[in-house]
Formats: structure tokens, C-alpha cells, sequence
């Protein structure tokens, strides 16, 4: 199952484990990314806490976790290669995994009908 | 977009190229087309990236003698600027501060100045109030193009003659596009050229060149992503009406002439303040511009603090450029830090959201520039 939220994230639920990326119109609206901060592995999250620094050439912005959770894996790749993010924000550049409690949580966000007509 | 912003003649052309628009020093200016900043910034240093540079102001300075009057309001030696030749030059105030950094050229008959946007309704009310034997002339029938990089030459050359213009030098070319002036010059870091060009036939110019194989659009973005490797102010950031040129390591700039025991010396606003420091050493805490390379890999932009170790309480410094330098492939700054600390080598802290980091300072050019001497 995948969702969007209104801040341009996909959370990609399979178990109990959501992994979180940026969409492709995140990227576009970024431009070039040159540098990325991610949360530790470990780290206990909560919804809207600011987790994840993007840096673009144009400027910083902040992605908020979109559910509470455990952080249990991160994308190093894209520390390392932050472009990636600019060639594959759906697919292999994704941001981190975290590990829930509570799948209800998702439920809040749009399908992809609906996040394709917000930003059409 | 704000009904009240200015456009270029290049409007409609931006838009069709598919530019992003932002407001910019009263214009609507392209910040990036199609291929984004980083690609446009490559591509600039690889081949050649053609710049709507419109919202700049072009003036002449018409009288008897207007090189020499224009030394009144600038510590640059103006009287020595050989014929079709350039110099870049600035305001400065009673404080020694800059007002705004131009490029002077002495064509047949006047001086042709070209001025920041932000700046050009200062500039001018500056240059009337300050000149006294000069007329002052706004051109506004033409536009400003820039072109710039490696292979710029080979694509201006199947149009003009321009092989034979030495850096900083430029001619008036007569051709189907009117009487266009062309200067070796630019604010990349690259060879180039800067086109002024009647507003009715830049268009047609434009896609001209555009439509040569070495040549991109390329906006605003990585106009200052170029500028800030080749190690170039951009004012209102890097340089203002608070920063001397001891302080903004723009001495080079300064003539002799102009200096202590020179010509001419003295004679400018600020130059009590201004010129005994060029004589002197620095006092340690006054200020200097330096390059700051962040030995990390996020950005640290202007307005980031930086302080003198990890923990001491205050700032000693603060960032006045910073981006990513898509050539030298890491973040890249400028800013101003005392002058016992700006030494090459020097470790200093730049404060990021709530951290601090490790930052070097570093000479400028981040890059060495390709200036065709």
C-alpha cells in the first residue's frame, strides 16, 4: 500500500515497516539536491517531528516524519549521492524505514488518485 | 507574479524556454530553465551559458572630462582606462563603505558604466549630486546579455569578430542587429563576452545564439553558483554600505594613483579612513572577506554564524554567500571574519541548525579562473 502526504512524502507500508521518500514533484520543486541529514538508526520518531534536512541549490527544507515509530534503516546511498534523490525519488532513493505501532496512523493520507489531483 | 515587476525583452523567450520567474531587484528574471541550476552551472564551465543580464543598468557619462570627474565618487585611477578599454570600479561613502560595485569602459567620447539593479536609482541620484561637469545618461532602449564559458568565443565568432578583443577590452560591432557593443568580460569566472543590444533585436540574438550547439540558457541561479567559485562579491551580500575595500579584499582593485603619494591621490569619499589603511597592518579585529570551505557536506549559507571554536559563546564572523559549488563538487562559501583569523588554514565554527561545524578558510577563487589574458 502506498500513501502521500500533503508535504509530498510516500510512506510504502509492508508489515509493520513504512519506508519514506519524497515524491518525484518534491524533487522537481527542489531542484538539484546537494546534500542530505538523516535521523539515526534507532532513533524513537513522532509524527511531525523534523527528521530529515534536504539541502537543494536553492535552499533547506525540513521533511517532518509522517507517523511515530523506530527508525530501522536508512537510504546511505543517498547521504552519499544525494542526487539520487533527483533521479529516483519513488523508487531506489528512498529516506528511511521506520518500524510502527499503530497502521491506523495512515489511514489520514491520500492514495495516489488523490495526491496526483493535488498536484495537477 | 507581481504586477509591478519589470521585464526584459528576453520576457516572452524566458517563458517559452520553459524558465522558472522570480522577482529579482524589481524584475521578473529567470532564475533556471529546463536543465536546472547544477547542469546550467556545468554546462557554463564546459561550453558556453547565454545570460539575460537586462535588469542591469547601462549609463553614460557625457561632458569634458568625465574620467576624471568620476574619480570624485571612486578610488579607481578612471583617467588611465586606455580607449575600448574596462575597469571595474566602486562607489564608496564618507565611512569608506561601498555603495555599489560597477564596470567603467572609456568608449569614444564617454565613459559607458554598467550598475547593479538594486542599485541603479542610488547610483544615479549618487552620480548627480557628486559629478560636476558630467551628463548623465540611462540607456533604456537596450538589453544585456552575457556569454560565457569555454566556447563562448567559437559561437560569438561565427558572428563577430571578436577573437581580436583582449579581456576587458571592448568595440562597438555594426551588424544586421544594429550597432551592437561587445566586452570581454563577465562575472563567471570563464571567458565571455557581455552583448548590449538594442531591446528589439535582442530576441532574435538571443535565439541565435541559442540555437548553436555549444550554447544554454542559463538563469540567475547558477549565475551566483559561478560567481561565488570564481570568488566574485556579489553586493548586497558580500559587500555594502558597511564594508571598506581593506575589509572586502578589494585593495587590488585600488590604483596607485589613487593611493598615498599617488597622482591623484585621495579625493574620494571615505579615502581619510580609507587610505591609511592600505598603508598599514591590519588591526586584528578588524574584519576581512575570506573563502570558507565546510569541511562537511551541507551548505552553510549567509546569515550562518560562525565562531572562533566549538563552544565559545559569541560569533566572531558570519556568512555573507554559500551554496554548493557544482565544479568543485563541495559546499563553498564566503563571509567576514577578523582579520587574526582569516589566514588560510585557519579552523573556524559555523553554527548550523543549532550545531556547530568545522569550517576552513580558504583562498579565492575556489576555482582558477579562464580569463583570456
Amino acid at each position: 500500500m502506498i500513501k502521500f502526504t500533503e508535504d509530498h512524502e510516500w510512506l510504502s507500508l509492508d508489515g509493520d515497516i513504512v519506508t519514506v521518500g519524497i515524491t518525484d514533484h518534491a524533487q522537481e520543486q527542489l531542484g538539484d539536491i546537494v546534500y542530505i541529514e538523516l535521523p539515526e538508526i534507532g532513533t524513537q520518531v513522532s509524527k511531525d517531528d523534523e527528521v530529515v534536512v534536504i539541502e537543494s541549490v536553492k535552499a533547506a527544507s525540513d521533511i517532518a516524519a509522517p507517523i511515530d515509530g523506530e527508525v530501522v534503516e536508512i537510504n546511505e546511498a543517498i547521504i552519499d549521492t544525494p542526487g539520487k534523490v533527483n533521479e529516483d525519488a519513488e523508487g531506489g532513493a528512498w529516506f528511511f524505514k521506520v518500524k510502527i505501532d499503530d497502521a491506523s496512523q495512515l489511514d489520514e493520507y491520500m492514495d495516489e488518485t488523490a495526491y496526483k489531483d493535488l498536484i495537477a | 507574479m507581481g504586477e509591478n515587476l519589470l521585464k526584459t525583452p528576453l520576457h516572452a523567450l524566458h517563458l517559452e524556454l520553459g524558465a522558472k520567474m522570480v522577482p529579482f531587484a524589481g524584475y521578473e528574471m529567470p532564475v533556471q530553465y529546463k536543465l536546472g541550476v547544477m547542469k546550467e552551472h556545468l554546462h557554463t564551465r564546459q561550453a558556453a551559458g547565454l545570460f539575460d543580464v537586462s535588469h542591469m543598468g547601462q549609463v553614460l557619462l557625457e561632458g569634458d572630462n568625465p574620467a576624471l570627474d568620476l574619480e570624485r565618487l571612486v578610488p579607481q585611477s578612471i583617467c588611465a582606462i586606455k580607449p575600448n578599454r574596462q575597469r571595474y570600479a566602486f562607489f564608496t561613502n564618507e565611512d569608506g563603505g561601498i555603495e555599489d560595485d560597477i564596470m567603467v569602459t572609456r568608449r569614444d567620447g564617454h565613459l559607458f558604466v554598467v550598475i547593479n539593479a538594486a542599485c541603479k536609482a542610488a547610483d544615479i541620484a549618487l552620480m548627480k549630486a557628486g559629478l560636476h561637469s558630467t551628463d548623465i545618461v540611462e540607456i533604456t532602449d537596450r538589453a544585456l546579455l552575457a556569454l560565457q564559458g569555454p566556447a563562448a568565443e567559437t559561437a560569438l565568432a561565427r558572428l563577430f569578430p571578436v577573437e581580436r578583443l583582449a579581456f576587458m577590452e571592448g568595440d562597438m560591432f555594426p551588424s544586421d542587429w544594429g550597432n551592437v557593443w561587445i566586452s570581454r568580460s563577465g562575472y563567471s569566472g570563464e571567458d565571455g563576452f557581455e552583448i548590449s543590444i538594442e531591446f528589439d533585436r535582442a530576441e532574435d540574438f538571443a535565439r541565435t545564439l541559442l540555437a548553436m550547439e555549444e550554447v544554454e540558457a542559463i538563469g540567475l541561479g547558477a549565475r551566483d553558483s559561478l560567481r561565488l567559485e570564481a570568488g566574485l562579491c556579489l553586493y548586497g551580500n558580500d559587500i555594502d554600505k558597511t564594508t571598506d575595500p581593506v575589509q572586502a579584499n578589494l585593495t587590488w582593485a585600488i590604483q596607485k594613483a589613487r593611493r598615498a603619494g599617488g597622482d591623484r591621490e585621495g579625493g574620494f569619499p571615505g579615502d581619510r579612513n580609507i587610505l591609511p589603511k592600505l598603508s598599514q597592518p591590519a588591526a586584528d579585529e578588524d574584519r576581512r572577506r575570506v573563502g570558507l570551505k565546510p569541511e562537511g557536506r551541507a551548505p552553510m549559507r549567509d546569515g550562518v554564524q560562525l565562531f572562533e571554536n566549538d563552544k565559545s559563546p559569541d560569533p566572531i564572523g558570519v556568512v555573507t554567500s554559500g551554496a554548493f559549488g557544482p565544479t568543485v563538487g563541495h559546499p563553498i562559501a564566503m563571509g567576514y571574519v577578523p582579520a587574526r583569523l582569516s589566514e588560510p588554514g585557519t579552523r573556524l565554527w559555523g553554527e548550523l541548525r543549532g550545531k556547530r561545524q568545522p569550517v576552513q578558510v580558504t583562498p579565492l577563487p575556489f576555482r582558477p579562473s579562464n580569463y583570456k589574458r
